[in-house]
């Protein structure tokens, strides 16, 4: 019953990764507050593991990540409700 | 690396940063898990919020990995030769009156060689904001010890450990006279972007320390990991002591690390103080600079 609430459970926020600009120093992964980032399997170019969003739904949007990256690589955003419902 | 693994929505936003960064200068050339970026991140998104004309705003950076700062600033920025950042911004704030200046640099520039102009900068009570990110080494020229190596850690000038007395930066600024002093962490990226705003706001001397990790040279060399294990030291170790008295704020070799607002009070700036002395000396034959720029473009 939780599961399934939780799966239906729109997210209030995302991030976006720009994986090229990447260095894989984990900050992004260890300071998210409600850590659904994590670092991915796949190289970018320069050999370095760049995170994902691994627990799309449980994503706040707080943007903590964005500020924590030292190489401007990630950043969240809140979804406005409008696009929510749609 | 394969695109799907991202599937971005249309209608997001873009990312706040770009618009204060020099793209083509993108990728920096900061060591990964150098916290020099993060601070980057912080004072972008203080600037963006501080409602400031950024037309109005100048990044003045010495020498050194933070020295790079104004060259990835998409404002009017200042790169000036080592050590000399302050006196550069001075001249640049008495120029034009009108400018928010802010000097963007390292410890090692900024107490080091520049050390002098840091206190008497402080001292007049110039009207310009410091962010000095300090990362207890000169990084870029090989971690060598500076005046913020704490005792008994490893510089390549001192294999066998520092130990000379190291600076206590918030208690030399107070001392100086600078009218705000805080310190924080790369850590502590939301205490940090307050801070900073309001340093940015706060008439005369103003002074942000901020510690950022340096893991290629002094926490390699002092084998203390990489970048993230020193963000978590940062977080495990740092207490918020807003007010705290800074001869008690001092930084010893993996201690404690207080952090907090420190200082905040009021005192003439330079400009003030030369202006209502010469108002006084010699009355009306006296005319502020700033008043005679508007003279003279009128």
């Amino acid at each position: 019953m939780v599961q399934a609430a939780e799966q239906t459970k729109k997210p209030k926020g995302s991030v976006i990764i720009t994986a090229e600009r990447c260095k894989g120093c984990g900050f992004c992964v260890e300071f998210c507050p409600p850590e659904v980032l994590e670092l991915s399997a796949e190289y970018n170019s320069k050999g370095y593991h760049p995170p994902i969003l691994a627990k799309r739904d449980q994503c706040t949007g707080c943007d903590i990540c964005g500020m924590v990256c030292p190489d401007f690589a990630i950043y969240g955003y809140m979804i406005k409700k409008s696009n929510k419902e749609a | 690396m394969p695109e799907e693994l991202y599937d971005v929505e249309s209608n997001v936003p873009a990312n706040p940063i770009e618009d204060l960064l020099r793209m083509d200068r993108i990728p920096h050339i900061w060591c990964p898990g150098c916290g020099i970026g993060t601070t980057v991140n912080c004072f972008v998104r203080a600037l963006q919020t501080s409602g400031l004309d950024l037309d109005k705003v100048s990044v003045v950076s010495g020498i050194g990995c933070t020295g790079r700062v104004a060259g990835y600033m998409r404002l009017d920025s200042f790169h000036t030769t080592h050590g000399r950042a302050i006196p550069f911004a001075t001249g640049l704030k008495l120029a034009n009156p009108e400018l928010k200046v802010i000097v963007y640099s390292g410890d090692g520039d900024l107490t080091a060689i520049g050390g002098n102009h840091f206190i008497h900068a402080a001292r007049r009570n110039m009207d310009i904001t410091v962010i000095l990110i300090n990362n207890m080494i000169y990084g870029m020229t090989g971690g060598q010890v500076a005046p913020t190596t704490p005792v008994g850690a490893t510089a390549s000038t001192t294999p066998h450990g520092n130990f000379e007395e190291t600076f206590n930066l918030p208690f030399l600024a107070e001392s100086c006279g600078a009218v705000y002093v805080a310190r924080w962490t790369a850590h502590h990226v939301r205490h940090l972007t307050k801070s900073i705003k309001e340093a940015v706001a706060k008439k005369g001397f103003s002074f942000v320390e901020i510690l950022a990790p340096c893991p290629t040279l002094f926490s390699r060399r002092n084998k203390l990991g990489d970048g993230l294990d020193q963000m978590e030291y940062y977080r495990d170790s740092s207490e918020i002591k807003n007010g705290a008295d800074t001869k008690s704020v001092a930084l010893d070799f993996q201690g404690k690390i207080i952090v907090g607002k420190f200082v905040d009070k009021v005192r003439p700036t330079y400009i003030e103080a030369m202006n209502n002395h010469y108002k006084a000396k010699y009355g009306d034959r006296y005319v502020p600079s700033d008043e005679m720029r508007k003279l003279n473009h009128a």
